[in-house]
């Protein structure tokens, strides 16, 4: 197991550490033994096919589920994540696939809620200037921090999601699957967002299905599969087969004989058009 | 000058961030059309339609817009109006209380008893029942918060159990006459604001706005902020001043204004200031807006829905008894009949949304404006019980069409 798992990249101490991490769910055993290292200044990507144990994970790191068993270390220090604010204060934050903003109130409230700026009556002003900062680190477009939430795009909405994650200034910032729901457009604005968010020092977990997000914005790639450590895999090197390999488990899969049916590039290793056949003309 | 200077040293303003609203009049009439055309209408329909109303039913009897009878609408609007204060705050966590009715009544029970067979000073009278209101609310809130009963069944078994509990303390009286040198009675029938004092709380009113304002602008200043235009403010000033100096004379004209109008319009104030200002008021809307979203930010959910349960019933007891000190008589009927439908009608009618999460204190003084102008006109025009409810009733309809296309206008701007 240590020999399979050793993490590619050890320039530090990572932020947050799992080491045999176990979850079951009655008779199900959603994570067997998972090991995790997240790090400052890099994404992590948690990749796994349906049924994986990634959302089980995401639940645990984010006190939605206590682990069963297994140690969860954050800076070198064990730790127990028994509640969503026990996570917070911890340090980590989570941006729901859902968002979980409030579609009635503005931008600068749902940065704001549930840790609204001061005592007994609320200090808007401070907060709509923290607001601005937050939105201008993370290049956000916004048309305005008073709008309602309801009024922004898709895009903008997951823009707003992910700036309320860095209120608390946390060290660990867990996205779960953030550009499942987003146009071509949004997709490169949110991957743009998550650059800031690993040149700003978090340790980012990105949760997602998409390799095309996984190679532009990922350091390391981490695989689960039914529940165990299925590989961790440096993205410098390792190719989308074998990180598609260990997400399904097998060399011969569907997507490998895909790829294999179609001729590759011998310099970029990329499969090639096909060649023009004459009869279908552009 | 440092303001200027330090916002052009921290460009966030002009890079896409910038709000929305644009400077001078103009600017935020513009702003305000284009929310009104994004579903966001707020209150205006309600202000529309008020000034049909007044206006088709002056058309008909011309002593209705007279200082006397408005002085007596305004009185009429006080204890159904606070009831309805706290009905907006159960809306906007997008719950229901039906019992508000009832629990009025049995308020009015509590004080008939106490006044007269019991022999209860005044004050433990009102005070045991309000106690009464907020326990009702608390109960409604643990059964909703504990098992997941929805609201509406709650309040609904709670309007029975509490007519049940009317007739009980009334027991065999059926109906109690007040004392009526009573102090509540003196309060709801008789006390009126002074000439001149009317006039200097309205100014008070407007110096209070301005200097709330100016005290924003100087935070925003401070924050590096746009602070919005002064002559904006001025301008919006003069005319609430000119409003209320005038609403002032004219009702002066006659009796003048009256205390429980007085105390229902401090109260909507309060409890705006209350939603608008404090963490609680925005947890009140975040619920509203999404329980889901609320749960994880960390707002405890059950704390909001006890603290709003229990104000709604607790305004509902106030409501019951000023109208008990009104009609100086509690009975079996105090509180049945349209005081229920008047009270949630109002909330809704003045903008409250049915779905949550939108809405405002103002809307109940609106809405009760609206509902007792129809009642009152419909008095004077010599028309029936039957007509008024059926007419209250269709008002109510076009209400909840209004608030129900609104929300699909917001959804068809993408803002829903």
């Amino acid at each position: 197991m240590q020999q399979a798992n050793a993490p590619v990249l050890q320039q530090a101490t990572p932020a947050l550490t799992l080491r045999g991490v176990s979850k079951s769910f009655g008779a199900v055993r959603a994570l067997a033994n998972v090991d995790l290292d997240l790090r400052r200044g890099e994404v992590t990507a948690l990749l796994g096919d349906n049924g994986a144990g990634k959302s089980t994970l995401v639940k645990i790191l984010s006190g939605v589920h206590p682990a069963d068993a297994g140690v969860i270390e954050f800076d070198g220090n064990e730790v127990s994540i028994t509640s969503p604010t026990a996570a917070r204060d911890l340090g980590i934050a989570t941006v729901y696939q859902d968002l979980a903003l409030c579609d009635n109130l503005d931008v600068v409230a749902n940065l704001f809620l549930g840790r609204e700026h001061g005592t007994l009556l609320l200090s808007e002003e401070a907060m709509e200037e923290r607001a601005l900062e937050l939105l201008h680190q993370l290049s956000a477009k916004i048309p305005s921090v008073r709008t309602a939430v309801a009024a922004l795009s898709g895009g903008q909405r997951q823009t707003v999601a992910i700036a309320r994650s860095l209120v608390g200034e946390p060290s660990v910032v867990i996205l779960d699957e953030p550009t499942a729901a987003l146009g071509v457009e949004q997709t490169a604005e949110v991957l743009n967002l998550i650059e800031k968010l690993r040149d700003r020092g978090h340790a980012v977990m990105l949760i997602t299905h998409n390799m095309a997000d996984v190679h532009a914005v990922a350091d390391t790639a981490v695989v689960l599969r039914l529940g165990r450590n299925n590989g961790v895999y440096s993205l410098a090197d390792a190719t989308a087969e074998e990180i598609v390999a260990a997400i399904t488990g097998a060399t011969d899969n569907t997507v490998t004989r895909r790829a294999a049916r179609r001729p590759r590039h011998p310099s970029t290793d990329r499969p090639t058009n096909p060649e023009p056949t004459g009869e279908a003309t552009p | 000058m440092s303001p200027t200077s330090a916002t052009s040293a921290r460009p966030l303003h002009s890079q896409g961030e910038r709000p929305a609203q644009e400077a001078g009049i103009a600017g935020s009439v513009r702003g305000f059309a284009s929310r009104v055309r994004a579903g966001d209408i707020g209150s205006l329909p309600i202000v529309i339609g008020l000034v049909l109303i007044w206006g088709i039913i002056q058309g008909l009897n011309s002593s209705f817009l007279s200082s006397r009878n408005l002085v007596n609408l305004a009185t009429q609007c006080a204890a159904d109006g606070v009831i309805a204060v706290g009905v907006v705050l159960v809306l906007l966590v997008a719950q229901i209380d039906l019992s508000v009715g009832s629990m009025s009544g049995v308020a009015s029970a509590v004080l008939g008893i106490g006044l007269t067979s019991a022999g209860w000073p005044l004050p433990l009278a009102i005070v045991l029942a309000l106690a009464m209101g907020a326990l009702v609310g608390l109960v409604y809130a643990v059964i909703f918060v504990r098992f997941n009963v929805p609201s509406f069944v709650v309040t609904l078994a709670g309007l029975l159990a509490l007519l049940g509990l009317q007739l009980q303390i009334l027991g065999k009286h059926g109906s109690i006459n007040l004392p009526f040198g009573s102090a509540i009675v003196g309060f709801m029938q008789r006390m009126f604001v002074p000439a001149g004092l009317s006039y200097v709380l309205g100014a008070l009113a407007v110096a209070l706005f301005i200097g709330s304002r100016l005290a924003r602008a100087r935070r925003r200043r401070a924050a590096h902020l746009p602070s919005g235009s002064a002559v904006t403010l001025f301008v919006k000033a003069g005319l609430l001043l000119v409003g209320l100096e005038f609403g002032c004379w004219y009702l002066n004209m006659t009796r003048g204004v009256s205390l429980p109008f007085m105390l229902l319009v401090v109260l909507v104030m309060i409890v705006d200031f209350l939603l608008k200002r404090t963490k609680w008021g925005r947890s009140v809307y975040a619920v509203g807006g999404s329980v889901e979203a609320a749960r994880r930010a960390g707002i405890k959910l059950w704390r909001v829905y006890i603290s709003v349960f229990v104000l709604c019933s607790t305004l509902a007891a106030l409501g019951g008894l000023m109208s008990a000190g009104r009609l100086s008589a509690a009975s079996i009927s105090s509180g049945t009949g349209d005081t229920n439908l008047n009270a949630i009608a109002a909330a809704v009618i003045g903008g409250t949304s049915l779905f949550g999460g939108r809405g405002n204190a103002y809307s109940a003084l609106l809405g009760i404006v609206v509902i007792e102008s129809i009642a009152n006109g419909l008095t004077l025009l010599s028309l029936t019980s039957a007509v008024r409810f059926m007419i209250t009733g269709g008002v109510l309809m076009i209400a909840v069409i209004v608030d129900s296309m609104a929300r699909r206008s917001r959804a068809a701007h993408g803002a829903a």
